[in-house]
């Protein structure tokens, strides 16, 4: 599928990051455009993370050009990122233990610029505890959160910049199947809201739910990119899995 | 809220015009007193409000303290004495925003080891420019600064400071600097300029601690660098701040107080062993109050250290 430039939201060329001799991102090259949720798949190890990672501006490339709504976004700090309208998640989820669900919801609207009136702050926040299912735990310190909550916590956190981009790393990944439902449909929500995600799943019934394309890599590199029900059948994906992760999750 | 506030503030006025009337008792142990205890509650809250939100531990105290004292050791004879704590305030915040700038991207322990390294340094620095530039290691401090201006010097100084705390408290700033202490890495991805942020409030801090070095500095007739760089402040701040409690503003004079008072006793009675009790100190409260005494008047307490409770995905 070719993309207009002008829809496009990221755009990565050539991206290259290695740790001493071992190259976890090599030469990776993908767009997504606008409204789109593009799946990053892989075997553990062949560098999703670390891809995501260099998107965010947690670590810097050593090669390649990143481009966020056409700016090359390639090694700047992270919190330049974050406010250029780039919002993600954590493989491991994060959230602030220390702090009760409204605080940390609030950190990632507080910081934004131009910064929003405080009303308007505390009305978001309520929507997006609404949003993602839990409203009424505002007060509730997110150490105290179960696992699905906490997951919840973080995503209305990133959401509460109202990011142009969204990286999912693993959002679903240990829900269990209503759980999953429910969040799979949350994802789908947010994609009619306009939002581009780039979502790393290994669960593929929420792969084949969710993504518009998708692409797959092993050991660094790009081994396959397309629409996802043609990814997911194409014979190097069947090869690169096998002995990995189970197919379907 | 504001009524609250409000009625805080008429408090803490209150406090303060108390706390002036001490040197009108005309007691001059009693003043010496108090003279430490401010002292060490000023340091001690300068300290915590740094090294609370932001959970680096500085070893730097003593650096800023030096600093100060030795401008007013340098100066203080020549120029009149708001401009010379002024230029100790400014030597002081620049070489925070330096330092600052240059290490708060370090994080933990090397912050750690740099701070108290830095004191050392600056303290040789000092002595090399003494001994081959100026010819003079010890210079006599004859300045018109009676014990009670220093008191109310640092009353005021005080007051400022539980202010200025209060107020960055409220902030978008000490809001970036918990999240900061929560987890630098989720702060970063919510758009915080975290080096911006850390190196802002270890300015100010580093500031204030150096005032306090500057408004000591009179005590002393006669100072020298291993006077005016005592890497003990240091550790006895960083012991108060953390037996108070350094997550909260009002912690650590919690601890200040009576760590002074302990200390003041200690030095007079076992002058020699005296470190070694200091270290003993440490250790129990490290064990017994992890979150200080401010931590035993809180309701509830979420999960100190929080990453704990962090499950890992099947
Ligand atoms: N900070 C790092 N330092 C050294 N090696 C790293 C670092 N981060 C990742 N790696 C290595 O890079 C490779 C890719 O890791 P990455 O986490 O990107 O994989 P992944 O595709 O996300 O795997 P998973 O599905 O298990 O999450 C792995 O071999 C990993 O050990
Ligand atoms: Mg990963």
């Amino acid at each position: 599928m070719s993309q207009d430039t002008a829809t496009r939201v990221l755009e990565v060329e050539g991206l290259r990051r290695a740790f001493g001799g071992l190259v976890a991102v090599n030469d990776l090259g993908f767009a997504v455009g606008q409204g789109e949720i593009m799946g990053l798949l892989g075997p553990n190890g062949s560098g999703k993370t670390t891809a995501l990672n260099l998107i965010s501006g947690v670590l810097h490339p050593d090669a390649g050009a990143i481009r966020l709504m056409g700016r090359n976004i390639a090694g700047l700090a992270s919190y330049r990122i974050a406010r250029l309208g780039l919002a993600r998640t954590f493989q491991l989820v994060r959230v602030l233990d220390g702090m009760d669900c409204r605080e940390n919801i609030k950190a990632g609207l507080a910081f934004q610029k131009p910064h929003l009136p405080a009303a308007e702050a505390e009305d978001r926040i309520d929507a997006l505890l609404d949003r993602v299912g839990l409203a009424g735990h505002d007060r509730r310190p997110a150490a105290d959160l179960t696992y699905i909550d906490r997951k919840r916590l973080e995503l209305a956190r990133a959401l509460a910049a109202k990011p142009q981009l969204l990286l999912l790393d693993e959002w679903l990944a240990g829900l269990n199947p209503s759980e999953l439902t429910i969040g799979i449909e949350l994802i789908r929500s947010l994609k009619a809201d306009g939002i581009t995600i780039v979502l790393v799943e290994h669960v593929m019934s929420a792969v084949r739910a969710l993504c518009d394309r998708c692409i797959v890599m092993s050991s660094g590199r790009k081994i396959a990119e397309g629409a996802t029900a043609d990814v997911l059948s194409d014979a190097a994906v069947v090869k690169a899995y096998l002995g990995g992760v189970a197919a379907d999750a | 809220m504001s009524a609250r506030v409000a009625g805080f503030g008429f408090l803490a006025l209150a406090a303060i015009a108390l706390l002036a009337l001490v040197p009108r008792l005309g007691n001059a142990y009693y003043l010496a007193l108090a003279i430490s205890l401010l002292q060490y509650t000023v340091l001690a809250t300068a300290w915590g409000m740094f090294s609370g939100p932001t959970r680096y531990v500085s070893l730097a105290t003593t650096a800023f303290f030096g600093v100060g004292a030795y401008t007013v050791a340098v100066l203080g004879e020549i120029l009149p004495w708001p401009l010379v704590l002024l230029i100790a305030a400014a030597l002081g915040a620049v070489v925070a925003a330096i330092v600052g700038l240059s290490t708060l991207r370090l994080s933990g322990v090397y912050f750690v080891i740099f701070t108290f390294g830095l004191t050392e340094l600056i303290r040789q620095l000092v002595v090399w420019f003494e001994v081959n530039k100026s010819r003079v290691l010890g210079r006599y401090v004859f300045v018109d600064i009676t014990q009670a201006d220093i008191y109310w010097q640092l009353l005021g100084l005080a007051a400022a400071v539980f202010l200025l705390g209060w107020l960055i408290a409220r902030s978008r700033l000490g809001f970036a600097l918990r999240v900061i202490g929560e987890d630098e890495t989720v702060a970063k991805h919510c758009g915080i300029n975290t080096t911006f942020a850390k190196v802002a409030l270890f300015t100010i801090s580093a500031t204030v601690m150096t005032l306090v070095g500057a408004i000591m500095a009179p005590r002393w007739t006669y100072i020298e660098p291993s006077i005016a760089f005592n890497s003990m402040i240091s550790f006895q701040v960083l012991i108060m701040a953390l037996l108070g409690g350094a997550h909260r503003l009002w912690g650590p004079v919690l601890g200040a107080v009576p760590l002074t008072l302990l200390f003041e006793l200690l030095s007079a009675r076992f002058p020699n062993t005296f470190t070694i009790i200091l270290g003993c100190i440490f250790l129990l409260i490290v064990y017994m109050l992890p979150r200080g005494v401010a931590g035993l008047f809180e309701k509830r307490s979420t999960t100190p250290g929080g990453k704990t409770t962090q499950r890992v995905a099947a």
